[in-house]
């Protein structure tokens, strides 16, 4: 899993049938202390995330199956799985 | 999954029969801001897309499930939905409640 920040939602009509009645989220991956980190990248929401949120979000198939409840839903990769409340660094 | 733009197609008369009847496109990845990320590849179609459109992409092995010809196929990138609009990112073009 990987942190990373709700930047965007992404409105598509025409999507294979895997992806239908799922929220399509942009997120951009943060380090522990929030900065941008990476390439951002599309994700399934499974949690009810919002833009600006910070999320758990796993990139893997059968991660992201489980996470939306679809065992079929092959093509899926990437979802959110959770919302961050906070993160403590120790030391 | 990834954002991308189609800028081209691939036409191959000689490919294997887990691609027939499937368009190839070329495929440019993009940020959530519409700014070039990384090299162009080329990705199956399942959605109907066409030149120019605004898409998102699977790649890895997912992208092969998507083959309507059976699943043991090598294709590694599947164009998987057209995009209307993108609401929240800031960069012209991007805007809130902006049109693709």
């Amino acid at each position: 899993m990987m942190l990373a920040r709700v930047v965007a939602n992404v409105v598509s009509t025409e999507k294979h049938p895997h992806y239908h009645g799922h929220k399509i989220l942009v997120v951009q991956p943060v380090d522990p202390q929030g900065k941008p980190k990476g390439r951002s990248l599309l994700a399934v929401d499974g949690v009810q995330a919002g833009i600006g949120d910070l999320v758990l979000v796993v990139d893997e198939g059968g991660s992201a199956r489980s996470v939306i409840g679809e065992e079929s839903a092959m093509t899926v990769r990437t979802a959110i799985c959770g919302i961050v409340d906070r993160v403590d660094i120790e030391a | 999954m990834k954002l991308g733009r189609v800028i081209g197609r691939v036409v191959c008369t000689q490919k294997m029969d887990c691609f027939e009847g499937l368009k190839l496109l070329l495929v440019q990845p993009l940020d959530e801001n519409r700014r070039e990320a990384g090299a162009a590849l080329v990705a199956f179609d399942t959605v109907r897309a066409g030149g120019g459109d605004l898409v998102f992409f699977e790649a890895g092995k997912e992208a092969a499930q998507a083959n309507p010809n059976g699943w043991f196929n090598p294709g590694d990138a599947a164009i998987i939905g057209i995009v209307d609009s993108i609401n929240g990112a800031d960069a012209p073009g991007g805007g809130k409640g902006s049109a693709s």
